[in-house]
């Protein structure tokens, strides 16, 4: 396999994953929202911080209102990673790798860029908005699941099942660094308990893991349940110790692959250290810090070992 | 039952559907009845599935503006032109008689020059031609065979019967779009192939993969195949990346490519470096290889002349296969046939005046108002006049440009391309649209022909340039059998 084909495969993984994950994150926070008592002063905004994309809001918004975070996420063409960017980037990458990735999946990408092309507008719209954000969800699970049923399990698998992978497990570091902030804002009131318990269930639910959580944890929705279980849980498809492993696992079975395993389980050492989670306080916070910049460095091994070099 | 069809008449044009008498050809008959029973809701309907499944597939092509490259859907007219199985037999026959007397012309023009010692062609086509690269002089391709892929350009005169227009010897690209035509054109008008007996025109990639597969210097069971593209950007692009799909073979850029101390060619792929036996390469000669040619290509590999020369990859077409591309060449190619082969061409050429021969510059001048004068090696319909829809001060610019280079110019009469019915933006009455037909043959040990080819239309009314870039469209084309009894 061409080591730039590798690349693009790997992309298009990582930008279908985001775009899934970006329209689940928007239809969470709706609801989010509404539960909420009214003392509690989490906004639009704090999506906008959770994607560290608060320079380049605001050099194209002055106010912070739904409307504007729902448009830069969603429909933007300034923000590199809006929906309606990412979906470029999907087709962008699909179109040059269409010799390693089912011909059929060419078709439903394009299916997919022209649904998201004409109807954004539904989704600015808080009354069409869920609707528009189902068929995108709906749309990227089609086309995961004709990958999954028809691929061989080659090398171009094996990059697609590493970009997934790489994708949400930054995904899922950054809603627990969202949920944690939240919570240490919370003024200490009657309130309080409520609230956390709304904002780790939104945190949850945002990666698909309310359902597992209950039953793997045996646990009510407390945050010194959710963040371990989400951080170290072997099986869940998005807590960051199965991405990991799956990303290990992914890389072993390609070429050339020994030095960048070394360096990978090394990362995955650290990552598995012990940490205390019963304190949920702005040290933990500093540790889905580290966290963020060892998932960057994944990122470099990887490209090093595999990709082309970009002069 | 629609009126649309009554009033449909072509006037003094042959048609390909419609007969002068306001009846269906033969083997268009089925078609046309069918086509008469829809309902105007019905052709509404299937006008908007084709572009519906035009967009779902993707299929693009990329026009180059001033505001950037846009990528656009691909321009198709739902009624297909039909041909007569037996006269498409007669033009195969021509075609691939055509393309082997080239290449064994090009295979002469860079081993000795016999043709032009025994003065069949002057020397002046040869010395004063863009297309002819010194750097390919004494070498031998397998089976002598330059021009592995051609797409010679046919058009129907009055008289019904094809002549050839031009040889595309180059890069011609077009072949994907006939092919996915026909997957177009089974999703919209799926009742149609049912009652007619239409010849499958899939079996092209095989054949492309073969031929190249052919040309294999090492001699492995799998050789490594690639087609070489020059990005995104490149108008084709859409056409590279399926034929790469359809053949199994690697989609590469020059950056991809690599040639060692060996003179191998190699790709870079995770597992380190792999040798590439056979490139099919959609970039110009000039810009293949920086070392050999011009020194500012980004797209190219560099080495890949040297690696080509010393025979360890096989590159289709060959550089400087483009020699015989030229529309001077082409006036010659009647002669080039009973030359190499000893046989009469099967398939006419269109009457050519050559600009450098004074007696024919001074007629050709004389009469720019009727003729369609050519750049002897541009391809794409660009710098072209046409000399009846011209204005007068298109035809003085011409006049200095043929005094200036006549070498560089030909002119052709203005013909009367055939037309077929094809449905206007406005409505859904069919009104005569002219066409030519872009055939694709392959040549190494065998030769192959496609089942019709690419028809390209003229949508605007009247207009004669069938180019997408410049306000063309295409059709599925269709060679239909009228006998199918006989083949039992």
């Amino acid at each position: 396999m061409l080591s730039r084909v590798a690349e693009r495969v790997y992309w298009s993984a990582r930008y279908l994953e985001r775009i899934s994950s970006t329209v689940r994150l928007v239809s969470i926070y709706q609801s989010l929202l509404f539960d909420l008592p009214n003392n509690v002063s989490l906004s639009w905004y704090n999506l906008i911080i959770i994607n560290d994309l608060e320079e380049a809001f605001g050099e194209r918004y002055t106010n912070r209102t739904e409307r504007n975070v729902v448009k830069f996420l969603l429909g933007d063409e300034d923000n590199p990673s809006s929906l309606i960017n990412s979906m470029r980037a999907v087709r962008e990458n699909v179109r040059t790798t269409r010799d390693a990735v089912p011909e059929e999946a060419w078709e439903m990408i394009c299916e997919l860029s022209m649904y998201v092309q004409d109807n954004i507008e539904l989704a600015l719209n808080r009354r069409s908005r869920h609707e528009f954000l189902e068929d995108v969800t709906k749309g990227c699970l089609q086309i995961n699941g004709l990958l999954f049923s028809t691929m061989p399990q080659d090398a171009a698998w094996e990059f697609l099942h590493i970009g997934r992978n790489l994708e949400r497990a930054d995904m899922t570091s950054r809603y627990l660094e969202a949920g944690l902030t939240a919570i240490i804002e919370l003024k200490n009131d009657d309130s309080a308990i409520n609230s956390r318990q709304i904002i780790w269930g939104s945190v949850l639910r945002s990666l698909n893991a309310s359902q597992y959580y209950l039953r793997a944890t045996r646990s009510p929705v407390i945050g010194e349940e959710v963040v371990p279980y989400l951080l170290n849980d072997t099986v869940f498809p998005k807590s960051i110790a199965h991405c990991i492993g799956a990303i290990i696992g992914s890389c072993a079975k390609l070429p050339r692959s020994q030095t960048a395993l070394k360096k990978l389980k090394d990362i995955q050492k650290q990552l598995g250290a012990e940490i205390n989670h019963q304190d949920l306080d702005s040290k933990l916070l500093e540790h889905f810090n580290q966290l963020q910049i060892l998932l960057t460095n994944i990122h470099i091994i990887i490209s090093d070992t595999w990709f082309p070099a970009h002069e | 039952m629609t009126t649309a069809w009554n009033d449909y008449q072509s006037g003094e044009f042959y048609d390909e559907l419609i007969g002068p008498n306001g009846n269906a050809r033969k083997p268009a008959q089925k078609l046309v009845s069918y086509l008469k029973s829809l309902t105007d809701e019905e052709v509404s309907s299937r006008k908007l599935a084709a572009e519906l499944a035009i967009k779902d597939m993707g299929i693009s092509f990329t026009v180059y503006t001033d505001e950037g490259n846009i990528d656009r859907a691909w321009p198709f007219d739902i009624i297909p032109r039909v041909i007569s199985k037996t006269q498409w037999d007669k033009t195969d026959a021509g075609l691939k008689q055509r393309l082997q007397a080239l290449n064994m012309f090009i295979d002469d023009l860079y081993n000795g020059q016999k043709i032009i010692k025994d003065g069949v062609i002057p020397e002046y086509v040869l010395k004063q031609s863009t297309n002819y690269r010194k750097e390919c002089e004494g070498i031998s391709p397998a089976y002598g065979v330059w021009a592995h892929i051609c797409g010679t350009d046919l058009v129907r005169d009055k008289d019904g019967e094809f002549y050839v227009l031009e040889d595309n010897l180059r890069v011609p690209s077009g072949v994907s779009y006939m092919l996915e035509n026909r997957s177009i054109m089974k999703r919209v008008l799926p009742d149609v192939f049912e009652k007619v007996d239409i010849a499958p025109i899939e079996a092209y990639t095989s054949h492309l993969f073969e031929t190249l597969t052919s040309l294999s210097p090492r001699k492995i069971r799998k050789p490594v195949v690639a087609v070489l593209t020059p990005g995104i950007y490149n108008s084709a692009y859409f056409e590279h990346a399926f034929l790469a799909q359809k053949m199994g073979a690697e989609l590469v850029q020059g950056s991809d490519l690599v040639v060692q101390d060996d003179d191998c060619v190699y790709m870079k792929t995770i597992a380190g470096l792999e040798r590439v036996d056979v490139i099919y390469r959609r970039i110009d000669d000039l810009f293949l290889d920086p070392e050999a040619f011009r020194k500012d290509s980004a797209l190219g590999v560099t080495g890949l002349m040297r690696a080509w020369k010393a025979g360890n990859v096989a590159l289709a077409n060959a550089p400087g296969a483009g020699v015989a591309d030229d529309k001077v060449v082409y006036a010659y190619v009647p002669e080039v046939i009973k030359y190499y082969l000893g046989e009469d061409p099967l398939l006419p050429n269109v009457e050519t005046f050559l600009c450098y021969d004074k007696k024919q510059r001074d007629y050709v001048l004389a009469n720019l108002d009727k003729l369609v004068v050519k750049p002897a090696n541009e391809s794409g319909g660009y710098g072209m006049l046409i000399g009846p829809h011209s204005t007068k001060k298109e035809r003085e610019t011409f006049a200095e440009l043929i005094k200036a280079k006549p070498r560089n110019y030909i002119a052709q009469p203005t013909l009367a391309l055939s037309t077929a019915p094809t449905f206007t933006e406005k409505g859904n009455t069919p009104e005569p649209r002219h066409l030519d037909l872009r055939p694709f043959v392959l040549q190494a040990k065998d030769s192959y022909v496609t089942t019709g080819g690419l028809t390209r239309v003229a949508l605007k009314k009247g207009s004669l340039v069938v180019n997408s870039s410049q306000g063309g469209g295409s059709k599925d084309t269709w060679i239909v059998d009228t006998h199918p009894e006989a083949k039992a």
